[in-house]
């Protein structure tokens, strides 16, 4: 359900440790387990714990930064505990439930927080980000959208930041002698184009579902402007009735009917890259998409990515549409919450470590070379020198002259409207509901 | 899991008298059993059915709502929906697996030497984790790059989890293709029961293979197929991570059984309270259920099978 921030590199062993996991997960256990190393019940020995995702390259910064600060804090040690993506949520949910959750909560902020919010879970740490005005001034602005509820800051903005990006495939293009789309009109016009030479236009593993929201949340942007997806966050009455919502569903749909997305699309996951796969083989064109899959691509592609066959740009706008085509959605930032219940001394620790590890220069470093765009200000020296410099600088600039950062939908939401949104998508990619039913079934859940 | 008395055709003749009177010293027998059927069986189901009754959204307070969640889940349209996905996939499995259960036991019961080696690959599905199964069959069947596609077959490359009526297919085969393996040992077993003086008398009266197979071998495996077809239907109800990990209830809600939905709905949507209501509703079939195929063949339980044998 959630955006993946990191790039999955084996296929089939990935794929099986997700879904076994996803399985044990629904089985239900009580307390932490998993792959983690040393103590994972916190707070002995005046640490604190810390647990997190999966999951390469991201795994493995994530374990260097506890690493390093353990280093240099033998008496205040962070335990770290290790879970798989979908596993994760689940997780996470059942132990702050049972009072066991970890230190340190590693999340994705907006809807998920504020339910722990609401349960009074996580710490408020407004007043330390005042006192610590350093900590605060040197990320994106933006990412702290996330974090924030009902005025107050809840966690500390991480990582990296995650807009959503149109890939395309410069040999497909090359084929049928065309240029990349510069509105929607063009992309309607390209898919027969593609399809006549047996390629399919765009890439979607539609399993999973959110990827398909990636095209309503920029379909809904650049036909309404953010205002419309703004009316249903801020719980107005009935509003996915708006006229801009219904066109947006209506072009959707239009979409699918061409046969605009690869054949069986509702049988591909994004967990197993197949759909990055599409693209990289050439038998997709196009590819809507986080840029966290630009690593996958690069691991897995060949030379796709180094021999500078792919190519990417935002989502064009579309012909009338309200929206300023600067707008992105996405991923503003990871986010680490401290858990309400840890005693004041893990809390100490846990903030030092927000302040001295998270983000440090040795931590970005190794986000760039990853090819991601960490969340802190002033890296553009950094970006350029990078092996992935073209890409990063697009990334670092399509996220910072954003006129509206959108989050995830599914992430801004409750969990409850969530599921009923991902649930009313996959029926409308499917087909089985028109668009006015999309927006009855989602008005119901508004504002819970 | 439910138990349903096995057939009595092992008792020898003589010895069935005993067992009235036996049963008072072994009564204390039952005691662990009993402690962890209270303990992980009846417990929870109470606090099931409490919190069916309450707000909760897995992590804050739990607060009283009386008939909420009740009515929410009964006016749902998904709830029908799901019952009939469960109800399809537990009639059209238990219609795969139960012909072919009976006639892989009754080939695997005779003694001879290559049927053992047969038996044991028959069997490993069973050794399999269902989450396992589901990963391996949803990479064979990716309709860019599995199966199909690899050996160049058209008739193999179909949007197999994306067709909601596919899916539904693809999740029968693949419950069948996993318990098939578990109901033919059951059946080997009670083939294996049945004895062979009636096939005897048979071939004396002419009786070929097939009316050996329909006159005594099936009659004979009534109680058999009793028990195999409650541990099937029964264990329908309960399918849900071969199902989560295989499709996740889609397309859309095509494979959206009971099980998934209350999943979805409590640890997803975060509505603990209309999950539980869900629970206890699914809690409830498979009890009609397990009496109603107890009822079928327990009225006459205590009936001797081996009537002219």
């Amino acid at each position: 359900m959630e955006r993946r921030t990191i790039s999955r590199r084996n296929l089939l062993s990935l794929g099986i440790g997700a879904g076994a996991a996803a399985a044990l997960a629904a089985c239900g256990s009580d307390g932490p387990s998993g792959g983690g190393e040393a103590n994972t019940g916190g707070g002995s020995g005046g640490g604190a714990s810390y647990w997190f995702l999966t999951g390469q390259p991201g795994e493995g910064i994530r374990s260097n930064t506890v690493k390093r600060w353990n280093d240099a804090h033998a008496d205040k040690k962070i335990a770290q505990t290790t879970f798989q993506n979908d596993a994760y949520k689940t997780k996470i949910k059942t132990a702050l439930g049972a009072g066991q959750a970890p230190t340190i909560i590693w999340g994705w902020g907006g809807g998920g927080l504020k339910s722990w919010v609401e349960a009074g879970q996580v710490e408020d740490l407004t007043s330390w980000f005042s006192e610590n005005a350093a900590v605060k001034d040197r990320l994106f602005p933006s990412s702290f959208g996330a974090a924030t509820v009902d005025g107050k800051i809840y966690a500390m903005p991480a990582e990296t930041v995650a807009p959503i990006v149109l890939f395309y495939n410069k040999d497909a293009f090359a084929k049928i002698g065309a240029q990349p789309p510069q509105s929607w009109g063009e992309i309607m016009a390209l898919v027969p184009r593609f399809n006549a030479e047996k390629i399919a236009p765009f890439s979607l593993g539609g399993q999973s579902l959110w990827t398909n929201m990636m095209w309503l949340e920029f379909l809904y942007d650049r036909i309404g402007g953010s205002e419309v997806f703004q009316a249903v966050f801020d719980g107005q009455k009935d509003a996915w009735n708006n006229p801009a919502s219904i066109q947006a569903l209506t072009e959707m749909q239009k979409l699918i009917k061409a046969n605009g997305f690869n054949k069986g699309f509702a049988s591909v996951t994004a967990d197993s890259n197949a759909d990055q796969a599409l693209l990289y083989t050439g038998r997709a064109a196009m590819m809507l998409h986080g840029t966290w899959t630009y690593g996958g691509m690069k691991a897995d592609g060949g030379d796709f990515v180094s021999g500078g066959k792919l190519g990417w740009m935002n989502f064009p706008p579309v012909e009338g549409g309200k929206g300023d085509p600067s707008n992105t959605v996405g991923n503003p930032g990871q986010y680490l919450a401290i858990s309400a219940k840890a005693t004041a001394a893990e809390k100490d620790v846990a903030k030092a470590f927000f302040k001295e590890a998270v983000l440090s220069d040795a931590e970005n470093k190794e986000w760039i070379e990853s090819g991601s765009v960490p969340i802190v200000k002033g890296t553009e020296s950094a970006i350029g020198a990078s092996k992935d410099a073209e890409f990063l600088k697009f990334v670092y600039e399509t996220a910072s002259k954003a006129k509206v950062f959108q989050q995830s939908w599914d992430q801004a939401l409750s969990p409850t409207a969530a599921e009923a949104l991902l649930d009313n998508i996959g029926k409308l990619f499917q087909l089985d509901i028109t668009p006015q039913q999309f927006a009855q079934n989602m008005n119901q859940v508004i504002g819970k | 899991m439910t138990t349903v008395a096995p057939p009595t055709v092992r008792v020898k003749k003589g010895s069935t008298t005993s067992s009235g009177g036996r049963s008072g010293a072994v009564a204390w027998m039952v005691l662990p059993a009993l402690f962890m059927f209270i303990a992980f069986g009846i417990i929870p189901l109470l606090g099931v059915l409490f919190l069916s009754f309450t707000q909760w959204n897995g992590i804050g307070e739990i607060r009283p709502a009386g008939f909420d969640s009740w009515r929410a889940v009964l006016s749902d349209p998904g709830l029908p929906h799901a019952l009939w996905v469960t109800f399809l996939i537990m009639a059209l499995s238990w219609l795969v697996q139960t012909p072919l259960s009976i006639l892989i036991g009754v080939f695997l019961a005779a003694h001879k030497r290559y049927r053992g080696l047969l038996a044991v690959l028959y069997f490993i599905p069973l050794l399999l984790s269902s989450a396992a199964i589901a990963i391996t069959y949803k990479f064979l069947l990716d309709p860019n790059f599995g199966l199909g596609p690899g050996l160049g077959s058209d008739l193999l490359t179909q949007d197999w989890l994306g067709n909601g009526t596919l899916a539904l297919g693809v999740v029968i085969f693949v419950v069948s293709w996993q318990f098939i393996p578990f109901h033919s040992l059951i059946y080997q077993g009670g083939v294996r029961q049945i004895p062979l003086s009636m096939y005897e008398a048979a071939e004396i009266d002419g009786a070929g293979r097939v009316r050996k197979f329909f006159s005594i071998t099936l009659p004979q495996l009534k109680y058999t197929i009793i028990t195999s077809s409650t541990l099937m239907v029964v264990g329908s109800l309960t399918f849900f991570d071969l199902i989560f990990v295989l499709t996740a209830g889609g397309p859309g809600d095509a494979t959206r059984v009971l099980a998934l939905d209350m999943y979805q709905t409590g640890f997803r949507a975060n509505l603990m309270g209309p999950a539980s209501a869900i629970a206890v509703i699914l809690v409830l079939v498979g009890l009609v259920l397990a009496l109603l195929l107890r009822r079928l063949g327990g009225g006459s339980s205590g009936d001797s099978q081996l009537e002219g044998a």
